[in-house]
Parts: C-alpha cells; structure tokens; sequence
C-alpha cells in the first residue's frame, strides 16, 4: 500500500516494482496472516530507484500456536512481526533516506519504488492492502508544500484571521508578518493541525488539513512554538531524547548532537534546561524542530529574546536549511529579518492584506522616486520641475532636498541632472530612494488603522 | 483505525519518571507516605493479642489489611491530576501537541507513569508488613492473618485497580481543569468511592469473600478501561491549546 491505496501483491521471495509520482509517500505492507510493516515514508525523487525488502522481525513470537497469533494479530493489528527494511545496496547508492534527499524538491518525473518480500513460508505471501487515509496527492498542489485557501480562525465572536489564502512552494521560505494580534500564531497552530479552523480548507506538505489526518500532518512537519516549552528539570539532553521518542526515532543519539551542533549548544548537552537563559532555551527549541528532518518547518518568532550573535546564527542556520530544500514558515515582527531571509512575505492583519516578493511589494505600493540634494533651495521649484517631462511630480523633504516621482528612475536621473546643471544649480547627490519592507508593512497597517477609524 | 505507536507510549513513559526523580516534593511524599500507611496497620496488628474473641480478631486483622489500600488511592489522584494541567500551566503542552503524539497515546503513556511507581509502593509497603507480621507479630495473630486468604488477594488485585480508577478520574479531571491545585482537589473525590467500598467491608456490610473479591477486581477492570477510553474522547486539542475560553464568545 502506498499513499493509502493498493498497490499491488507481492509472493515470497519476490520482488516487485511500483512507478510512484517524485514526492513524499507513506509505504506499508500487509501479509494476508494479519503481519503488519510499520509505516516508512520516502521521498521519491526522479530517476531513482528506492529498494525495501520485508522481513519478518526478530524476536517474533512465533512459538504461540497459529491460531492464537491470527487471532491476535487479528484483533490489534500490529506491527510487530514485519520489518520494513531499506535496501543497502539502493540506500548506498541512492542515499534515499538521507537527510538531503528527504528534504529534495520533487522533480515532475516519475520512477519506481521497489519492495521486495523476503518472509519465511509460513508467512506466505504478502498482500498489499490499504491502511491509512492519506489521499492521493493532486498533481498540481504537489509542488505546493502549503496551500491555504480561504481559511478563517473565529474564537467566540472574535475573528483571528478570515479568508486568508496564500501558496508556499516546496523549498520556500516563507515569511509571515503582522501587528500583534493579526492572527499569526493562530495560522501556525491552525496548520499545524493544533486547532481547527472555523471554515475554509488547506493542504499541509500534500495532505488535506483534518482532524484525522492530524497524525499524518505533524509527522511531516515540525512547530517552533512562541515559547519553547522545554522541561526544565530536565537536561538538554534529555528534553531532545523525549521529544525523539515521540517523533518515533530509535538511536537518535547522532540526531540530537546534529540539531545541538546546529544552534551552537554542543557544550551545553548535559545542562538543565532551568538552568538555561531565555535565548538558549529559545536555542533548543529550535534544535528540537530539526530533530525529525521535517519538510516543512514552523518558526514563530524565532529569534525574539535572542542577541544580535545568536539572531544572526538563527538567520544562518535558516539559511542553511534553505539550501537543503526546507520550507520555512517563518513569522515574526522583525522586518529586516524577514527581508534578507524570506523568498517571499505575506502581511497580514486578520485579513491577508499581501503576499509577494519584497521587491514586488515595495513596487506595487510605492511609485518610484528620485532623491535629489541641492546646495542652495531652488527658486521655483514648481515650476522648474514642470519643465522636466519626466518629473511626475515632486515635494520638499527639506532645505535643498527634493523627492521627484517618476516612471523609470534610470531615464529620469540624467534628465533632470541635465536640467539642473543647465540651469547652474550645484548638485550634490541624486539618486533613488529605496523603500523597505518597513515603508511597505508600515503603508499596509497605516491603512489598516486609518480605515478603522471614523 | 491504526494501532498505538509502543515507541511514543514509551517515550512518554519515560519522561515522566524521569521527571518524577527530578521533583523533589514527588520524592518526598513517595517516601512519607508508604511510611504513613505502614505505621498504623504495624502498630495496631502488634495491639491485638490473641486472647480478643475470635470476631475481634477478624476485624483487627481486616482492617489494617484494607487501610493500606487507601494508599494505592491517594497517592495516583495526586499525581494523574497534575499530568495534563500540569503541562499545560508550565507551557510544554503546545509543543507536545505538535508532534505526532496521539491522545490515546499520550493518556496511555501517563496513566502508566503513574500506575508503576504507586503500585509498585503499594506492594512494597503490603510485603514491609506481611514480613513485619510474619517475624514479629504474636503467632496466632500471624496465622490469622496469612489465614484471611480472601483479603489478601483483594489487596493484589485490587491495588492496581483501584490505582486505575484514581489516575482515570485524575486524569479525567486534568484534561478538564484550567488550574493544577483545582484538579488536584477534584482528584481527590475520586478516592471517595474506593474509601466508601472499604467502609462498607471494614463495617461488615460486605464480607469479604473469594468471590466478591473477584467480582469486585472484575468490575473495576471494567470501569478502569472504559473510563481510559472516555479520558482520550475528551482530549481537546484546541481547548487545550487556547484554554476554555476558545469555545466560548
Ligand atoms: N484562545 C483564544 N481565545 C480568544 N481569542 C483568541 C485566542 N487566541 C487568540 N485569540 C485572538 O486572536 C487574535 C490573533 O491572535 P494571535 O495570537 O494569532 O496573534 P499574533 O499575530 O500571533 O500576535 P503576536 O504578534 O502578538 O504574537 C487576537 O486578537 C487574539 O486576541
Ligand atoms: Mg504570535
């Protein structure tokens, strides 16, 4: 079964070999005595081969009388006594299940998925049968790791957010911006499948935002909570160990000094986490989301308490995780941070008021301008500008300092430099004025407060 | 739908016992109170002498033998209370909820963190005046006890048992509370049942018998896991996450 559909049967000793679409996909295999394989999920990437083989697990109860392990086996359908292995010479080769590759942008090509059975014969054969829900992934929206159509949060009467949509590609990463309030963290929880939104749907790393795919969502994704949560009368260690444990992972040992390394508290491992200041702990939590090799990650504020040394080892290791394929959902207050880390922002005040690059933003929302600083004011600047075709209009920002609207600043700056030296005034500087994403946050929530009042 | 992940239980397992060496008024009052609840039934099977009539005797010897029971009560309720509000007042619910942890799982998990350590004192304390009475008690009082097969096996089963019946209703009671020292007191009506069942045998009422101590260790069994199952049903994520208020306006 893979992805929750039948695929296929496999005799002893067989092998056999399943096209699957590039993309994460959940694979189980069911023999017909009612042995289940745990669930192993898998990032298929185009032109590879990924091997698994079954074999029945050690330690399998076997000296029970048939009957009895049918009827047990019957009743709670365990996983017990199938173990879905990678094969050696695939994983060697292909590293399918390496942190990279997991982490790897699908590719629109296809390839196959090879499961081999490897059973003794009093398992016979293997059958393989559907077991979870997951749906099948749409074409399209399997290049979307978030897809968020007209969502709305209400708690009570209060709205926290109504009808946001907005895609996140694979590989993205994504910031999330809004006033205190906006419903930030109400979206990370909605999506992180902590609570249910009041209307609209969504798709979370491919699979339908619901209730009963809760397990499934957060298998797949990994939550960085406003605050950490940690338990302080535990170690560092011990903190990451549990939270391992919960995400199903045996001998995590070289994962947890991986996330450790990662956010610089390598020397820290064995500290109690009440021991710890707020940015550390702040660190930790975050070394905790990286601990499942997640494909989609959900940062909240991340660097909120942090020093501008551990901020900016925050903003590199996010990074990092960029150039390995991680999306990041990132919301925060900090603009500049959103600005040199984000491929794309969406600014929200309870209603999406944008979503685009920051450089898109900056131009649907400012017209573009030029600068220019005179030594001595000019006499007339109405009228001087009027006849300058290419000054749309124009304002004072101060003695000397004009900011001239125009179309295209390249075609405008010699013009109007031409026309000021001709009339022997003394320049010296002119150039564009740069809009931030502050200008841009600050123009969108200006209008928002302005529209609220009457 | 699909079975409970053993690694995730065991996780969980895990932590909270690690946790439980960690908190020092847990390690204290796992230390005081198999104490508390042994000096009385000690001292008082050393009062009875053998001259007492023959129905004295029965009840010297019932007695002691079903206070120590209480103690398979009190300490769970403390404990099962705390386990969900608790998380919730010190801020590690949210990122618990994140992963893939499922409810059943999470109950199952705790309940048992709590099961192992007060059942395995409520037996440490049973055998500490078992040998007590063995070696020093006056031999007729000896024999009388290690006679009263019927409550001696109550006490086996029922120990576990009625751990159970604590931890489900303290658990039940955490899931729904907003404040740790609110459910903690909830959770102590949880032992009034129990405390009431050991009235009614110490007064006479019930008498204890093989079979009632079966029907009793039988229904309980039932009401355990029953109650378990209607624990995980009111697991609210969002409720937890947000507090009360989320479903109101
Ligand atoms: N449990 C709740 N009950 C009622 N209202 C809530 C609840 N949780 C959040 N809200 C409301 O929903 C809105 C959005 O809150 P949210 O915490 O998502 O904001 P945010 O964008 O994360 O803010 P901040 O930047 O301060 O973290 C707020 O008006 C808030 O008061
Ligand atoms: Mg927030």
């Amino acid at each position: 079964m893979i992805d929750g559909s039948v695929v296929g049967s496999i005799s002893n000793e067989r092998t056999v070999e399943i096209p699957v679409e590039p993309g994460s996909h959940a694979l189980r295999v069911e023999s017909t005595r009612y042995l289940l394989s745990p669930e192993v999920s898998f990032e298929a990437i185009a032109g590879q081969v990924v091997g698994f083989s079954c074999h029945p697990r050690s330690g399998s109860p076997i000296i029970f009388t048939r009957w009895l392990i049918w009827l047990l086996a019957s009743l709670v359908k365990h996983d017990l006594w199938i173990g879905l292995q990678l094969d050696d010479a695939s994983s060697a080769s292909h590293g399918v299940m390496s942190a990279s590759a997991r982490r790897s942008m699908p590719r629109p090509e296809v390839e196959a998925s090879r499961i081999q059975s490897g059973l003794d014969a009093r398992s016979a054969s293997v059958r393989a049968e559907t077991i979870t829900s997951v749906p099948a992934r749409p074409g399209t929206k399997a290049q979307s790791a978030l897809v968020v159509s007209d969502l709305t949060k209400r708690f009570g009467d209060r709205t926290a957010f109504s009808d946001v949509s907005f895609d996140v590609g694979y590989g993205e990463v994504f910031g999330f911006l809004g006033p205190n309030g906006a419903g930030k963290t109400t979206m990370v929880r909605t999506l992180g499948t902590l609570i249910t939104p009041t209307s609209g749907s969504a798709t979370v790393a491919g699979i339908p935002l619901s209730a009963e795919n809760g397990v499934e969502i957060r298998q797949r994704i990994a939550i960085m909570p406003e605050s950490p949560g940690l338990y302080l009368r535990l170690t560092v260690t011990e903190n990451l160990e549990y939270f391992a444990g919960l995400y199903g992972l045996h001998h995590a040992e070289t994962r947890i000094s991986d996330a450790l390394g990662a956010v610089n508290l390598g020397d820290r491992a064995s500290d109690l986490c009440g021991a710890l200041s707020k940015g550390l702990r702040q660190r930790v939590g975050l070394a905790r989301t990286l601990l499942s090799d997640p494909a989609i990650m959900f940062l909240d504020e991340p660097t909120s308490g942090l020093d501008p040394v551990a901020s900016l080892e925050v903003h590199n290791l996010i990074i990092g995780l960029r150039q390995q394929g991680v999306t990041i959902f990132l919301t925060t207050h900090r603009l500049d941070e959103a600005e040199k880390l984000c491929d794309r922002v969406a600014i929200l005040n309870t209603t999406l008021r944008t979503v685009g690059r920051t450089a898109e933003l900056r131009e649907q929302l400012f017209k573009r301008s030029l600068v220019v600083n005179v030594l001595a004011p000019l006499s007339d600047p109405d009228q001087f500008f009027a006849r300058v075709p290419t000054v749309e209009d124009w304002r004072s920002d101060g003695p000397g300092s004009y900011v001239l609207t125009v179309s295209d600043p390249k075609v405008a700056a010699p013009e109007v430099t031409r026309s000021l030296v001709a009339a022997g005034v003394d320049v010296l500087s002119i150039g564009e004025a740069k809009h931030s994403l502050e200008d841009v946050y600050l123009e969108l929530i200006a209008e928002d407060v302005g529209a609220r009042q009457p | 739908m699909m079975g409970l992940d053993a690694t995730r239980v065991r996780a969980v397992v895990r932590k909270e016992l690690l946790d439980y060496r960690r908190k020092r008024s847990i390690v204290v009052s796992m230390v005081l109170l198999p104490l508390l609840f042994l000096v009385e039934p000690v001292v008082s099977i050393f009062l009875v002498t053998p001259l007492d009539s023959g129905s004295a005797l029965d009840n010297y010897v019932v007695l002691p033998l079903l206070y120590m029971l209480l103690m398979a009560v009190v300490m769970p309720s403390t404990l099962a209370a705390f386990t969900v509000v608790g998380e919730r007042e010190q801020g590690t619910l949210e990122p618990l909820l994140t992963t893939p942890l499922r409810e059943q799982e999470f109950i199952l998990g705790k309940a048992a963190a709590v099961m192992i350590p007060s059942v395995a004192l409520s037996y440490l304390v049973y055998g500490l005046f078992l040998g007590a009475v063995a070696l020093f008690a006056h031999p007729a009082v000896a024999s009388a006890v290690f006679h009263d097969g019927p409550t001696l096996l109550a006490l086996f089963l029922f120990a576990p048992l009625v751990a159970g019946w604590s931890v489900v209703v303290g658990m039940a009671v955490s899931v729904r509370a907003s404040e740790v020292r609110v459910a903690q007191q909830l959770g102590m009506l949880a032992s009034f049942p129990i405390i009431g069942v050991v009235l009614l045998l110490a007064v006479g009422v019930i008498h204890p018998t093989f079979t009632v101590a079966i029907e009793f260790a039988a229904g309980l069994l039932v009401i355990d896991v029953l109650a378990l199952r209607i624990v995980s049903r009111m697991f609210d994520r969002e409720r937890l996450v947000t507090g009360a208020k989320a479903t109101r306006a």
